[in-house]
């Protein structure tokens, strides 16, 4: 099966979310959409998959024009979709999600899953999608949750699979192994429309390449392009994609971590007696698969986490076991993994957002009352100098997108004098300009001296970046390495499997 | 000077919008619950001028209790106020028990026990009015203060309980309700506490020296409580606005996982805030005691503490919104006695309208559909919202 958009236009307010956009996807191809957030992706996938309306253009599928007014519209011609946040019911088992809607009564009104759960193991059997239809969906991991998202657009008998930024939530091996799925799905027939902007997935997988930038098709590419070549059409500019790093000289311990322990509400160790010194003009990367302990070991080092021993030490004072505000001001800057939640107030405005952690010093406030002149002043030069993109700083900090959100993060943080950095996830989320920005920064600030200790899921990000890479394994850092060791050994590494040096 | 007046629209549509909302029902309950209007049904002509009028006749006797009453100057024209003094009076109390629910809201906290912390404070006022013998403006000062400590004590409780064990305040502040209120039905039975000679459950009136002065004179009741409550009003706006304090009360409301992040102390912003609003409510207590009542009973609460929950709904949290929306429903309650005396509409319609209120702005999505509205301000949701803590 084939589809084809024609000349699609789509716009809010003034804004051109959609500007005339075509292309088409053959039978069994995997079509990757690129383009940054914000460049109207998801608008023109949501108006495929029938959620929105287009002002103008029309849909073919194998050459006929169809009307697509809602996604049962879409589900009936084929069109399946897996959204980039998940549509399940975490108390539900795998079957009972996936016909979710679409129930089969016996009598009585009993449910009948039976029925169900052959064609899912059909279906797991035919694309290699493994999967209990008996387990709840909340003892699953992500990317199992996203397997049953797959399979439930393909009970549907869905020929064309839409996949909206499917690997935003996964972990490297998640991550191969979706690849390898949307490979299967494509030798037995199915179209896949592969929306991401992370370019190496997408020159490891993709067919053909379109890339969208504010709303208008510039390009098509193939998958021999390089990513430089890629990239530069996305943002439109030259980028460069590996950061200009000097060697650096680096200098005395900074950070020391000494035999920390963190245990959890039920007494089950998160990280194991854990020792790592972070020197002066270093940046090293803490590498990992998600949930090995690294988020519990950065908040331990802000003091957010309870139930910790042993010490941390900034510049030989020990900070573990007293507060939040007296790790800050030791000289902590921290990015949070998470910046909606942990890093940024979304009802308040941008400026209000800059001073979160200084508003009880100077210039922001004289203890006791807030200088609000001040402040606008300290908001707008950081608004410049961290290319903030909005219109004024009494903006509210939830219209901003996630790159300026992020910026808005590490203007406050590394505008204060700060000996150490920790960001967590830095990059999460981020389009590639902002990438770019993010890491030059993080750059930047160890050329000035600093402790950098980054946190990262992102393999392109730890080598970019690191000059000492620390592999955490269920706790404990089983090895630190340099950066030039190669991508198998890092995944083995993070694997738990550890070479026998010779 | 159109940007302001756009800004202020804004920011009150949605408030006005429901107000106007629920006055329109209210209007429409009037009419179909008259039996002149309802024999009428047969000629609809008759049946609706008939129903416009009777509603109109409501509202009003409702203004003119509330406002101005052409009635009462005949001797001098300036007893045509006495409603306005009723208003004022009624809405001082009133006023400063939603800027004790407005600030807890602001912080995340949702306080229900305004009704208790009033109690208390009411207690406290009317046991150093009438115990001691203190001089002028010094027994006024003496017996506020006091009422503001021991409602915030007990306003406080409900914070540092959450902080140290997680008990949510609204369950807490729900049960210390029915404790203040059992707790004053028997210390007016004790002997500091009974009025000599008396049975019924009444404390011995406050000393002369422990009254608030009245404002304009013996014939309207109009006290120094007003003005007390608009300085509050002014008080409690720089507090969060200006302030260190404020902007940390506003942060762990916000967004508390960001706050702490931030390094404020979220326990401790819990329990100073509900200090606060406890004093808050306390001080509306004791000006109620030392304004209006001048002595202790057991009905001297009133609704005040869960009318404050309106008050701040109505005002949207905001300190200036929410002495507005007392001095609303203060002329509500005003009116309504005129309104059920001159006509045949009983004063429980003005509780409906208060009760439509609510609805309106809790469900703003309904306001929306109704105008057409494209969006409602940001924290339009805050009804909903303080429940999450």
């Amino acid at each position: 099966m084939s589809v084809e958009l024609r000349g699609i236009t789509k716009s809010f307010g003034t804004l051109m979310a959609n500007d005339d956009i075509n292309f088409k996807v053959g039978p069994g191809e995997i079509h990757a959409i690129l383009g940054e957030n914000g460049a109207g992706k998801s608008t023109l996938m949501n108006i495929l998959y029938g959620l929105i309306q287009p002002d103008s253009g029309e849909i073919l599928i194998d050459g006929n024009i169809v009307k697509i007014d809602s996604p049962s519209d879409a589900l009936a011609s084929g069109i399946g979709m897996v959204h980039q946040h998940f549509m399940l019911i975490p108390v539900f088992t795998v079957a009972e999600n996936v016909v979710l809607g679409h129930e089969k009564m016996g009598r009585l009104g009993v449910l009948r899953l039976d029925e169900a759960k052959s064609i899912i193991s059909e279906i797991s059997k035919e694309f290699g999608l493994e999967i209990d239809p008996d387990e709840l969906i909340e003892n699953l991991s992500v990317g199992l949750q996203q397997r049953v998202e797959v399979i439930r657009a393909l009970i549907y008998k869905a020929k064309i699979l839409i996949l909206d930024e499917p690997t935003a939530v996964l972990t490297p091996q998640e991550t191969d192994e979706l690849l390898q799925i949307m490979r299967r799905l494509k030798e037995q027939g199915t179209s896949i429309i592969f929306i991401t902007h992370k370019l190496r997935e997408v020159k490891e997988v993709a067919d053909k390449i379109t890339i969208i930038r504010r709303g208008s098709v510039v390009g098509t590419a193939l998958p021999t392009a390089s990513q430089e070549e890629l990239a530069n059409q996305m943002v439109g500019r030259p980028i460069q994609s590996t950061t200009n790093k000097r060697l650096s000289k680096s200098g005395k311990p900074i950070l020391s971590i000494a035999n920390l322990n963190i245990i959890d509400r039920n007494g089950v160790p998160l990280v194991k007696n854990l020792s790592l010194d972070i020197c002066a003009s270093e940046i090293v990367s803490v590498a990992g698969v998600q949930g090995n302990g690294q988020s519990e070991l950065a908040r331990a080092l802000l003091n957010l986490e309870d139930n910790c021993s042993g010490s941390i030490f900034i510049d030989g004072k020990e900070i573990l076991g007293t507060s939040v505000s007296n790790s800050i001001h030791s000289g902590i800057a921290y990015i949070p993994e998470s910046r909606e939640l942990d890093g940024l107030i979304n009802s308040f405005d941008i400026s209000e957002n800059l001073i979160l952690d200084v508003f009880n010093r100077a210039p922001s406030s004289n203890k006791f009352f807030m200088n609000k002149q001040k402040i606008a002043v300290l908001a707008n030069s950081l608004m410049k100098e961290f290319d903030i993109r909005a219109q004024k700083v009494s903006d509210l900090v939830s219209s901003l997108s996630g790159g300026n959100k992020q910026k808005v993060v590490l203007a406050r943080e590394l505008s204060r004098s700060v000996k150490v950095v920790i960001a967590s996830q830095p990059t999460r989320g981020l389009d590639v300009g902002s990438i770019e920005f993010v890491h030059k920064r993080l750059v930047a600030e160890r050329d000035a001296g600093r402790a950098v200790l980054i946190f990262s899921t992102e393999l392109d990000e730890v080598f970019a970046l690191s000059d000492r890479i620390a592999v955490m394994y269920k706790g404990e850092i089983i090895d630190v390495v340099p950066p030039n060791i190669s991508r198998q050994d890092l995944g083995l590494l993070m694997a738990g499997i550890k070479k026998v040096s010779v | 000077m159109i940007n302001i007046i756009a800004k202020l629209w804004q920011s009150t549509k949605l408030s006005l919008l429901a107000f106007f909302l629920a006055v329109l029902t209210g209007g429409l309950l009037i009419a179909f619950s008259d039996p002149n209007v309802l024999s009428l049904w047969k000629s609809p002509f008759r049946f609706f001028s008939e129903a416009i009028n009777v509603s109109s006749k409501a509202y009003a006797a409702l203004f003119q209790g509330a406002i101005f009453d052409i009635n009462l100057t005949k001797r001098s024209f300036v007893n045509g106020f006495y409603p306005l003094s009723e208003t004022f009076t009624i809405a001082a109390p009133l006023i400063l028990a939603g800027l004790s629910v407005t600030l807890a809201f602001r912080a995340g906290l949702f306080n229900i026990g305004a009704q208790g912390q009033f109690i208390f404070g009411a207690i406290s006022a009317s046991y150093i009015g009438f115990k001691f013998s203190l001089p002028p403006v010094i027994h006024i000062v003496v017996a506020i203060i006091f009422a503001i400590l021991v409602a915030g004590l007990w306003g406080g409780l409900v914070g540092l309980l959450k902080s140290k064990t997680g008990a949510h305040e609204v369950i807490v502040t729900i049960m210390l309700n029915y404790i203040a209120a059992y707790f004053l039905l028997w210390i007016l039975s004790t002997n500091t506490f009974l009025r000599k000679g008396r049975q019924d459950p009444i404390a011995p009136e406050v000393q002369q020296n422990a009254r608030l002065p009245k404002l304009f004179g013996d014939s309207f009741r109009v006290n120094f409580a007003i003005i007390i409550a608009f300085l509050v009003v002014i008080l409690i706006f720089i507090l969060l606005d200006r302030t260190t304090w404020g902007f940390q009360f506003r942060a762990a409301g916000a967004n508390s996982f960001a706050a702490k992040t931030a390094g404020i102390s979220v326990p401790f912003v819990m329990t100073t805030v509900m200090f606060i609003a406890g004093a808050l409510a306390g001080l509306a207590g004791a000006v109620q005691v030392l304004g209006s009542e001048y002595a202790l009973t057991a009905g001297v609460a009133g609704s005040f503490g869960f009318d404050a929950i309106t008050v701040a709904l109505l005002g949207r949290a905001k300190p200036l919104g929410t002495f507005l929306a007392a001095l609303l429903f203060a002329s509500l309650r005003a009116g309504g006695l005129t309104m059920q005396a001159s006509t045949t509409t009983p004063i429980d319609i003005v509780l409906v309208i208060q009760a439509l209120v609510i609805l309106f702005i809790a469900a703003p999505s309904l306001v929306k559909v109704i105008f057409r509205l494209k969006q409602v301000n940001a924290n339009s949701d805050i009804a909903a919202k303080g429940w999450n803590g």
